[in-house]
C-alpha cells in the first residue's frame, strides 16, 4: 500500500514535469505554432470536460453546448475590451462568466426536461443557435455585442499585471505568449478535470448515471431527476463559460462566427470519439480532434509528395476528408469510444437484446 | 392583402421543399430510429448529379422538361447506390453500439461526402440552365411559378405514395414491423436487413427528387448546400413528429410558413427590433414551444414512447 | 489510489499523444537560409511569403482565387530571376486555409511566423485577418490583405497592417452617393446578409443614401448561406423601392436577382465589390440585367496590363478570375516592390519602404495612407449588360480630395460598425483617423 502511494506520487510528479517542460518541447521541436495548437486543444478539453457532464454522465444529448462558450466569451469580450470601456480584471470576469453561463444553462434545461434523446437535440441545437443569431445581431437598436463586426482589442489576462499577451522575460530567456497562456490553460483544465473526477463519485454524478440509464428507475429510487437534470446543464455550462472566457482573453478578438453549430458538433464528436463518460476517454478525444486537422495540415502536402512524388489533392481538402475518414473508422472499430468506461465495455461485449435506441423509457 | 397571399405561397413552396427532404429523413428514423445527418450530403450529390447531366443536354434542343427528367433519372440511381452504401459501410455495423456512435459516423460522412463532392465539381457555385418554362399564374394579385406548383404537388404525392406504401404493401408491413421490433420482425421471418436496405434506397431516391427540385427553383447548386438543408429539414421532421410521414409534411410546410411570416411581418410587429434576422429564431421558438407542449411533435402520437 | 492512478491515465495520454502527434507531422522545413541578411558571397536565397484565405467551406472559390492571384505574381517575380541585397531571390508561397474561423486564422499566422515567412498576403475575410493582424504585427511581420475590408482592421494602429482595397466606409459611401445622385434613387430598400463585409457596406450606404436625401423604406437580412429570399423581397415589394441595396456576396446576390425578376419586382439592385463577379452573371441568368456594382480599382481592360493579367491568369489556372485575384495579384507585388526598394528581404527593413508604396497594379496605382489603408483608391461603378459588367464611371482615383475632406471627416465619425467605440478614440489607431484625408473616392459625388 505504502509503495503505492509512493509510486503514484513518482508518477503524478513526473507527468507534471512533463507537463510543465512540452511548451518547451513541442516550441523548439515543431515550432511555436504547435505550442498555440497545444493552447487550443487544452480548450476543447476543458468544453469536452464540460459537455461530457451532460451526454456523458446524464445521457442528455446536447447539440447547442457552444452558446455557453459564447456567453463566457462575450462576457468577458463586453467587460474587458474598449467596446463599453470597461475594463475589469480577468479573475473577477472568468467567475462571472462561469456563473452567467450556469444560468443560460438552467435557461436551456427548465423547458426541455421532458425531452429526450432526439427532441432534446434539435431543441438545444435551437438553443445554440438562438444564442449566436442573436450575438450576431444585437449591434440595433442598441449596440450590446457589436453584430458581425465582432469586438476587437479585448485585454488579455494580466498575472500580476503582466499581460500574458507579451513575451514574459526571465533571466534574460523570453518566454512567448503562448507559453505563458498554456500554463494558464493547464491549471484551468486540471481544475476541471479535478473537479469532474469529484463530481463522477459523488453522489450527484451516481444521480446521473442513474438518470442516463433509466430515468423512470431513477426517479423510483428517489432522485429528484428535475433537478439533477438542471444541475448537469448548468454544471456542464459552468465549464463552457469559463473556456469561452479564455478564449476571448487569448484570441482578443469575438465575433459570431467563432460559435456556430459545426463547433458544437465537434465538441460533441470529441465526447463520444473519446470515450463517453469516462474523463480519461473525453480528454484524450478533446486533444485528439483538437490536433489531427492541425497534423493532417502540416502532414498532407509533404506525405504526398513522400508518395506519389507530387501533390495530388489540395491538403486542404484532403485534410478534411481524413478527419471525416477517420470520424468514420474509429465509431466503426471501437464504437464506445477509443478509451471507454470499463463498465460501458462490459455492456457492449454481449449484443443488448434490442437495439439500444428503442424500448427503454 | 396580396402581400399576404404572396407570402403565404412563398410559405408553402419553401415549406415544401422542406418537407421533400424531411420525408427521406423520416422515413429513415421511423424505421431505424436513427438521425441520417448526411441525408442532406445525398440530396446536395443529387442536385450535382443531376446538374451534370442537365448541362450536357441544355443546348441539345431537348424539351427542358425531358432534359430535367433525365437529369433525375441520372440522379436517382447515384443516390440510391450511394444510399445503400452508407448504410452499409457506416451504420450497419453500428447497428447495436450505444446510440451516438452511428450520429457520429453519419458527420462524418458528411464531411467526407462534402470534400469529396468539392473535389469532383470543384469550389464555385453552379447554375441551374435556364431551360424550365417560367411561366406561373397569379392567385389574388400574388404570383406562383409552374415549377413551385409542381413542387408542392410532388411534396403531397409523394407523402401520400409513401403512406400507401407503407400502410398498404407488403414491403410496407415488413418496414412497419421492423420499426416495431427488428428481433421479432426476424423472427417472423422478416429479412432485417433487406428491409433496412430498402428504406434507404427509397429515401436515398427521395433525396434525389429533392436535390433535383430544390437546385432547379433556386437555380443553384454547389457542395456545400446539404448542410443547412439537412438542418431545416431536420427541425421540420422533427416539428411535425419525427418518424411520421404526415407529421414530415406537415412540419415542413409549417416551418416554410413560420419563416416567411414571420420574416414578413414580425419586423413590423416589433418596431424593427425583430426583423428578418431573426428568421431562424422565430422558427427554433416555434419548435421549442412545440416541443414543450407536445414532447414529441404534432403528429408523434407512437414515438414517443420510444426514443 | 483511484484519483491518482486516473490522472497518471490520462496525463500519460495526453503527454503521448502530443508526442506522437509530432512524429506524424514532419517538422516544418528547416529554415532555409535565414533570408534577412543574406550574406554576400551566397549565391541564393529563399523568401517565404505566406498567403492564407479560406480554401475549404462556402467561399473555398473565392479563397483559392486569391491564392492563385498571388502565385502568379511569385511566379512571375521568380522568372526575372530577381536579385535583392545581393543574392539571387527564389519567392516561395506558402498557401494556408483558415477556413474563415478566426481560430484558425490565428493558428495558421502563428505557423506561417513559425515558418519565418518574409510577409504574407492574407487574410481574405475580416473576421480572419482582424486576429491575425496581431500576431503579424507583434513578430514584425509586414501583411498585406488583398480584400480584408472592415475599417478595422487597419486602425488597430499596427505597422505592419496594409490593405489594397478600398475599405466598406470607402465604398459604402461611393455606392450610396451614386445611389441618391446618379441614379436618383428616393425610396431604397437595404438587404445585407449579416457578415461583417456585408453589414459594414450596408450600414455605411445608408448613411450616405439618407445623407442624399433617400429615404429607406425596408431594411432586411438574410444570411451568407440562403438561397430562398422570397419572403424578404415581397415584404420589399409591398414598399416599393427604385433601388434595392444588397450587402454581400454572389452566392447570394446572383439568386436574388432571380427572385427578384420572379416577383415582379422592377427596381434595381445594387451592391459592392462581394457581387461585382462574372459569377453574379452566371447565378442571375437573364435576371442579371441593369444591376449596379462597385469595385474598388479601375476597370482592368483600362489599366495598363490589365488585359494581359486576365489572360495570363486564364492560362496558368485554367479558370476565370472569381474576385479579388487582382488584388492579391497586387498585394504580392507591392510586397516585391518592397523588397526590391528595401534591397532587403528583412520583415524590418520592408515595413520601412512599405509606406513610401507607390506601385502601378493591375487594379490601380497603389499609395498607402498613415493607417496602411490604400490612398485615394478609385471606385468603379458598373452596370450588367449582356452577360457582362459594363464600367460606368469610376469615382475619385488620383484626383486630390480637396473641399470634401470636411465633409468625409464628418462622415467617418458616425461610423456605424463603430458604434459604441467611441472610446476607442484614445488608442494609436484611431488617431490616425484625423490626419488621414478621408477617402476621397467620395468626393465627386458628394460634391455635387
Amino acid at each position: 500500500m505504502k509503495t503505492d502511494k509512493r509510486k503514484a506520487l513518482l508518477g503524478m510528479v513526473l507527468i507534471g514535469v512533463a507537463l510543465a517542460v512540452l511548451p518547451f518541447l513541442v516550441g523548439q521541436g515543431l515550432g511555436n505554432s504547435w505550442v498555440r495548437v497545444l493552447d487550443f486543444a487544452l480548450l476543447y478539453v476543458m468544453l469536452a470536460l464540460g459537455l461530457n457532464i451532460v451526454v456523458g454522465f446524464a445521457g442528455l444529448l446536447d447539440l447547442g453546448y457552444i452558446a455557453f462558450y459564447a456567453v463566457g466569451a462575450y462576457l468577458y469580450a463586453l467587460l474587458a475590451s474598449p467596446h463599453f470601456g470597461i475594463h475589469w480584471p480577468a479573475w473577477a470576469i472568468l467567475p462571472l462568466g462561469a456563473m452567467v453561463a450556469a444560468f443560460f444553462g438552467i435557461l436551456l434545461g427548465a423547458p426541455v426536461l421532458r425531452l429526450r434523446g432526439d427532441y432534446l437535440a434539435i431543441v438545444t441545437l435551437g438553443f445554440g443557435e438562438i444564442i449566436r443569431i442573436f450575438i450576431n445581431n444585437l449591434n440595433a437598436p442598441v449596440n450590446i455585442t457589436n453584430g458581425p463586426q465582432g469586438i476587437s482589442q479585448i485585454d488579455p489576462v494580466r498575472i500580476l499585471n503582466t499581460p500574458l499577451s507579451k513575451p514574459l522575460d526571465i533571466f534574460g530567456l523570453g518566454v512567448p505568449s503562448v507559453y505563458l497562456y498554456y500554463y494558464l490553460f493547464l491549471l484551468l483544465a486540471l481544475l476541471v478535470v479535478f473537479v469532474s473526477i469529484r463530481l463522477e463519485d459523488s453522489r450527484i454524478g451516481r444521480a446521473w448515471v442513474a438518470i442516463r440509464e433509466d430515468e423512470i428507475a431513477a426517479k423510483a429510487c428517489g432522485i429528484d431527476t428535475r433537478n439533477v437534470k438542471l444541475l448537469a446543464f448548468a454544471m456542464g455550462a459552468t465549464f463552457g463559460g469559463i473556456a469561452g472566457g479564455l478564449f476571448a482573453a487569448f484570441q482578443e478578438f469575438v465575433s459570431p462566427e467563432s460559435f456556430g453549430l459545426m463547433e458544437s458538433i465537434m465538441v460533441l464528436c470529441m465526447v463520444v470519439l473519446g470515450g463517453m463518460g469516462h474523463i480519461p476517454g473525453v480528454i484524450l478525444g478533446g486533444l485528439l480532434l483538437a490536433i489531427l486537422p492541425e497534423a493532417l495540415r502540416h502532414g498532407a502536402v509533404p506525405m504526398q509528395q513522400a508518395a506519389f512524388g507530387k501533390v495530388l489533392l489540395d491538403p486542404e481538402s484532403l485534410r478534411m476528408l481524413l478527419f471525416g475518414l477517420a470520424l468514420i473508422a474509429v465509431m466503426l472499430y471501437r464504437p464506445a469510444g477509443l478509451w471507454p468506461e470499463a463498465r460501458r465495455k462490459r455492456e457492449l461485449a454481449r449484443p443488448s437484446p434490442q437495439p439500444p435506441s428503442r424500448g427503454r423509457g | 392583402m396580396d402581400t399576404f397571399i404572396q407570402q403565404i405561397i412563398n410559405g408553402l413552396v419553401l415549406g415544401s421543399i422542406y418537407a421533400l427532404v424531411a420525408l427521406g429523413y423520416t422515413m429513415v428514423y421511423g424505421i431505424l430510429g436513427l438521425i441520417n445527418f448526411a441525408h442532406g450530403e445525398v440530396v446536395m450529390i443529387g442536385a450535382l448529379t443531376a446538374l451534370t447531366v442537365i448541362k450536357l443536354l441544355a443546348n441539345s434542343g431537348l424539351p427542358g422538361v425531358v432534359v430535367v427528367l433525365l437529369g433525375l433519372l441520372a440522379a436517382i440511381p447515384a443516390c440510391m447506390a450511394l444510399g445503400f452504401t452508407i448504410e452499409r459501410v457506416a451504420y450497419r455495423p453500428l447497428r447495436h453500439a450505444p446510440r451516438l456512435a452511428p450520429l457520429i459516423t453519419a458527420i462524418g460522412v458528411s464531411i467526407v461526402l462534402q470534400q469529396l463532392a468539392m473535389i469532383f465539381w470543384g469550389r464555385s457555385y453552379h447554375a441551374f440552365p435556364p431551360i424550365l418554362p417560367t411561366t406561373g399564374r397569379d392567385i389574388g394579385g400574388a404570383h406562383i411559378m409552374d415549377l413551385q406548383i409542381v413542387i408542392v404537388l410532388l411534396a403531397a404525392a409523394i407523402m401520400a405514395g409513401l403512406m400507401l406504401l407503407i400502410n398498404k404493401t407488403r414491403l410496407g408491413r415488413a418496414m412497419r414491423a421492423t420499426a416495431e421490433n427488428p428481433q421479432i420482425a426476424g423472427l417472423m421471418g422478416v429479412n432485417i436487413n433487406t428491409i433496412i436496405s430498402a428504406t434507404f434506397l427509397i429515401g436515398s431516391a427521395l433525396a434525389a427528387v429533392a436535390g433535383v427540385m430544390v437546385s432547379a427553383n433556386y437555380s443553384i447548386a454547389h457542395y456545400h448546400m446539404g448542410f443547412i438543408l439537412g438542418l431545416k429539414a431536420f427541425t421540420a421532421a422533427v416539428l411535425g413528429g419525427i418518424g411520421n410521414l404526415p407529421g414530415a409534411m406537415l412540419g415542413g410546410v409549417l416551418l416554410g410558413l413560420i419563416e416567411s411570416l414571420g420574416a414578413g411581418y414580425v419586423g413590423d410587429l416589433t418596431g424593427g427590433f425583430l426583423g428578418s434576422h431573426y428568421q431562424d429564431v422565430f422558427a427554433f421558438f416555434v419548435l421549442i414551444l412545440v416541443l414543450v407542449f407536445r414532447p414529441s411533435g404534432l403528429m408523434g402520437e407512437k414515438v414517443s414512447e420510444r426514443a | 489510489m483511484r484519483f491518482p492512478a486516473k490522472t497518471l491515465g490520462l496525463a500519460v495520454a495526453s503527454v503521448i499523444f502530443a508526442f506522437g502527434c509530432g512524429k506524424e507531422a514532419p517538422p516544418p522545413p528547416p529554415p532555409k537560409a535565414e533570408a534577412p541578411a543574406a550574406p554576400p558571397p551566397k549565391p541564393s536565397v529563399t523568401v517565404k511569403i505566406g498567403h492564407v484565405a479560406p480554401l475549404t467551406g462556402p467561399q473555398a472559390h473565392l479563397g483559392k482565387d486569391n491564392e492563385n492571384g498571388a502565385r502568379l505574381a511569385i511566379e512571375e517575380a521568380n522568372a526575372k530571376k530577381m536579385e535583392i541585397g545581393g543574392a539571387m531571390v527564389t519567392f516561395d508561397l506558402l498557401g494556408e486555409d483558415d477556413q474563415a474561423d478566426p481560430k484558425q486564422g490565428t493558428t495558421v499566422a502563428q505557423k506561417l511566423i513559425d515558418a519565418k515567412v518574409n510577409g504574407v498576403i492574407g487574410h481574405l475575410n475580416s473576421g480572419t485577418t482582424i486576429p491575425a493582424s496581431k500576431l503579424y504585427a507583434d513578430a514584425g511581420i509586414p501583411q498585406i490583405s488583398p480584400s480584408a475590408t472592415n475599417p478595422k482592421y487597419t486602425q488597430q494602429g499596427f505597422k505592419t497592417a496594409y490593405r489594397v482595397m478600398a475599405n466598406d466606409e470607402q465604398q459604402g459611401k461611393v455606392l450610396g452617393g451614386y445611389a441618391t445622385q446618379q441614379l436618383a434613387a428616393k425610396n431604397i430598400a437595404i438587404v445585407d446578409d449579416r457578415t461583417a463585409y456585408g453589414q459594414g457596406v450596408a450600414d455605411e450606404f445608408e448613411k450616405a443614401a439618407v445623407a442624399g436625401g433617400a429615404k429607406i423604406v425596408a431594411r432586411e437580412f438574410t444570411n451568407d448561406k440562403a438561397t430562398d429570399f422570397a419572403a424578404i423581397l415581397t415584404k420589399i415589394k409591398s414598399k416599393k423601392p427604385d433601388l434595392v441595396m444588397y450587402g454581400g456576396m454572389d452566392a447570394q446576390a446572383g439568386p436574388m436577382a432571380q427572385q427578384l425578376k420572379k416577383l415582379g419586382i422592377k427596381a434595381k439592385m445594387i451592391f459592392a465589390d462581394g457581387g461585382c463577379t462574372t459569377e453574379f452573371h452566371k447565378l442571375a441568368g437573364d435576371a442579371a440585367e441593369g444591376h449596379y456594382c462597385s469595385l474598388p480599382g479601375v476597370p482592368l481592360e483600362k489599366m495598363p496590363g490589365g488585359t494581359a493579367f486576365k489572360e495570363k491568369y486564364a492560362k496558368r489556372f485554367n479558370v476565370d478570375i472569381q474576385l479579388y485575384a487582382p488584388y492579391s495579384y497586387d498585394a504580392a507585388n507591392v510586397m516585391i516592390d518592397a523588397m526590391k526598394r528595401a534591397n532587403s528581404v528583412e520583415p524590418a527593413k520592408v515595413l520601412a519602404e512599405l509606406p513610401k508604396t507607390a506601385f502601378d497594379g493591375v487594379t490601380a496605382k497603389i499609395t498607402f495612407d498613415e493607417k496602411g489603408d490604400v490612398k485615394d483608391g478609385a471606385i468603379t461603378l458598373y452596370q450588367a449588360k449582356g452577360g457582362k459588367w459594363d464600367p460606368l464611371e469610376t469615382i475619385g482615383g488620383a484626383a486630390p480630395a480637396q473641399p470634401a475632406a470636411m465633409d468625409g471627416m464628418a462622415g467617418m465619425g458616425g461610423m456605424a460598425p463603430m458604434g459604441g467605440m467611441s472610446s476607442m478614440g484614445g488608442t494609436a489607431g484611431m488617431g490616425g483617423m484625423s490626419i488621414s484625408p478621408p477617402p476621397a473616392a467620395a468626393a465627386p459625388v458628394e460634391k455635387k
